[in-house]
């Protein structure tokens, strides 16, 4: 997912060399593409469904499990609390997850997929 | 409002507040003149529309992240949150944990796609593979409400904070005030540009955090760090009891009002990630790997936050108490500042001056987040809607830039006129508005344009003018706006919808809307730009 593309050097929006749409088409084809994509949705669309119900579960029994949020554990922290504060963490931990996976995974898919097309470019 | 005793409003309480009023109006003016000085730096080195409307993609990735924590936690975060939990206890925090949770949306399927494959705008992405005039309008078009939601809920809490420090009821005064506060952003983005407001941004994530900080610390102190005892107390003094603690209190009434904190909850974690000027934000660093550690900072920061937000909220329930904040503002709107006073020490010099370091801050959040919003709109209808709709994409980068300035100060006086109205509202709730309206009609686009293949343009419009209309519609007619006495037109009633929160309803409707009109469409997508899109969005490849 990464670019390590140096900026536009002076802050200047002058448009890097496009491939034409062939040449876009042809990378998409490609199987390191296709190995990158799936690398990358395999990882990000699940953990999506599984943090969004992750999510909805804790509104859903703040909603309908009141007596079971009410429960208190220690002094007067009660489940609903340490659920709320659990959503917390996970979040942490999921983005760290994340850019683990991509820093190992998908940035080096991609940096070499852009360094083929742009040497396939000044080939041509 | 039976029990309001007058020795508990603070405007009765003028010790506290008149007499420190200099230092008030000192720290406000000193925060107005530091913006305006970095804002004039900025508009210096403001020259190509890269400039101005991406900061020259030059910040680094912390930069941004800091950034983005300030275009954020607006005034309903600080304000809004805290007074929602103050009257509420655990019911307010649900907005706490959306609002955070929703970044993962943001970082795992939005951030790095759109920062490789867009340019200025959330319309870049969404009409990328579409017929460009409808979709770009569209995308122009829902910007532009979404913000103006937005710049609603800030105009609302300025009105508030400053009706509390300054002592002005009367309603010239706040309309002056809100009126100032629209100027300011105003300048703020004709002269500085994108790099203007992400400077305003930082000052003010970095004095927002420290302030809370400062009286997370002093409450936590308080009570000796035991934090089973601040829930305590708060419960004890809140007169609910330990019920204060637990879901419910707000939304556990009756059905309705559990579906209303569902379609609460959903619309805050789903909104994020189809915010204009959160997007936005992503165009002003060099690559997608600096966009993905932005977010990371942002979650951090963020996250670090409204875990304060539980000090903030609880203990204002707890250290003043429910009767004297709904004296104050009926919707809870300044129970952090009024925490401030206690935990100074009321009558005070100590209270008073952290009354005024919190409200400063609170005015500083408030402003750096509409300078944000202001950009947001103004970028689009100067990208989206002028250069590529109505010019046709004919316009000269200089003419795109005019147009963009112009717009700021049209949304700037729209934006005063519509904030005298929102006065009583909580600020939180409101912008749970803007969040419901930004995933009904922005988000299904943005996902089915960025992994959906067959997405067409008319997908693209029912989904964008689908959601955006039934949200808004749902809005309307919903208690929100009449039938109620805290609604904006109390003594008219034409709520028939009866959630406050749109979101159950219109988020699916957009994502729907999106599926059925691409499968109902004569024309066929174009593979060739799905490839271009595609290739762009996870390489980076030919990225501006």
């Amino acid at each position: 997912m990464a670019t390590d593309a140096a900026p536009p050097p002076g802050g200047r929006d002058d448009r890097p060399a496009q491939p034409t749409t062939a040449q876009f088409a042809e990378v998409q084809q490609s199987a390191e593409f296709g190995e990158l994509r799936h690398a990358y949705r395999s990882f990000a669309f699940p953990l999506t469904i599984a943090f969004i119900a992750w999510y909805l579960l804790y509104v859903l029994l703040s909603n309908y499990a009141g007596g079971f949020m009410g429960t208190t554990l220690l002094g007067n922290v009660n489940v609903a609390l340490v659920l709320g504060l659990a959503q917390f963490l996970t979040t942490f931990l999921i983005a760290w997850f994340y850019s683990r996976h991509a820093a190992a995974k998908l940035d080096p898919k991609s940096r070499a997929i852009k360094a083929r097309m742009t040497r396939t470019e000044a080939d041509a | 409002m039976s029990t309001v005793h007058p020795a508990a409003t603070l405007l009765a309480a003028p010790s506290a507040t008149t007499e420190h009023r200099p230092l008030i109006i000192t720290l406000f003016g000193c925060f107005v003149v530091a913006t305006l000085v970095i804002t004039v730096w900025a508009g210096r080195q403001t020259r190509s529309a890269a400039d101005f409307y991406a900061g020259g993609r030059q910040f680094s990735g912390f930069q941004n992240g800091l950034a983005i924590s300030g275009d954020y936690m607006s005034a309903a975060s600080f304000l809004g949150i805290a007074g929602a939990i103050a009257l509420f206890g655990y019911d307010g925090f649900l907005y706490s944990i959306g609002f955070l949770v929703a970044w993962l949306v943001a970082l795992l399927l939005v951030a790095e796609p759109l920062r490789n494959s867009g340019r200025f705008t959330m319309g870049d992405v969404l009409a990328y593979r579409m017929r460009q005039r409808p979709v770009r309008t569209a995308a122009g078009t829902s910007t532009i409400v979404v913000s103006i939601f937005y710049l609603l809920a800030q105009m609302a809490g300025a009105g508030v904070l400053v009706s509390l420090l300054l002592g002005i009821t009367s309603d010239a005064g706040k309309v002056g005030i809100v009126a100032l506060v629209g100027l300011l952003m105003i300048v703020y983005v004709t002269v500085g540009g994108m790099k203007g407001t992400t400077w305003v941004q930082m000052v003010k994530a970095v004095l927002l955090i420290a302030g809370t900080l400062l009286i997370t610390f002093l409450v936590l102190l308080k009570y000796g760090f035991n934090v089973s005892e601040l829930l305590g107390d708060a419960a004890e003094k809140s007169g609910k009891g330990a019920a204060f603690l637990e879901p419910g209190l707000k939304y556990g009434a009756t059905g309705t009002s559990k579906l209303d904190f569902l379609s609460l909850g959903i619309a805050l974690v789903l909104g994020t990630a189809g915010l204009p000027h959160i997007l936005i934000r992503f165009y002003t660093v060099p690559t997608a790997k600096a966009a993905r550690t932005s977010v990371n900072w942002a979650i951090g920061i963020i996250g670090a936050f409204y875990l304060m937000t539980i000090a903030l909220g609880f203990g204002a329930a707890a250290l003043v108490g429910p009767a004297e904040i709904t004296a104050s503002n009926k919707a809870g709107n300044t129970a952090a500042p009024l925490l401030a006073l206690h935990i100074g020490g009321e009558n005070s010099a100590g209270g008073a001056i952290l009354l005024a370091v919190i409200s400063a801050v609170a005015f500083a959040t408030i402003l750096a987040v509409v300078a944000g919003l202001t950009l947001a709109s103004s970028s689009s209808f100067a990208h989206d809607i002028y250069a590529n709709v109505i010019r046709k994409g004919h316009a000269s980068e200089k003419e795109e830039v005019r147009a963009a300035r112009w717009a700021t100060v049209l949304i700037g006086v729209v934006s005063i006129g519509l904030g005298a109205l929102a006065r009583d509202l909580n600020v939180a709730g409101l912008v749970a508005l803007a969040f419901a309206v930004a995933a009904s009609a922005n988000l299904p686009t943005i996902l089915y344009s960025l992994f959906w293949k067959r997405f067409t343009t008319q997908g693209a419009l029912w989904s964008i003018y689908g959601g955006l209309i039934s949200s808004v519609a749902l809005v309307l007619f919903s208690p929100v706006v009449s039938g109620k006495p805290t609604s904006m037109f109390p003594e008219a009633d034409f709520a028939w919808f009866p959630l406050e929160n749109p979101g159950l309803f219109s988020i699916p409707l957009g994502f729907l809307l999106g599926w059925l009109g691409s499968l109902l469409s004569r024309e066929t997508p174009d593979a060739g730009k799905y490839a271009e899109l595609e290739v762009k969005s996870l390489t980076g490849i030919g990225a501006h």
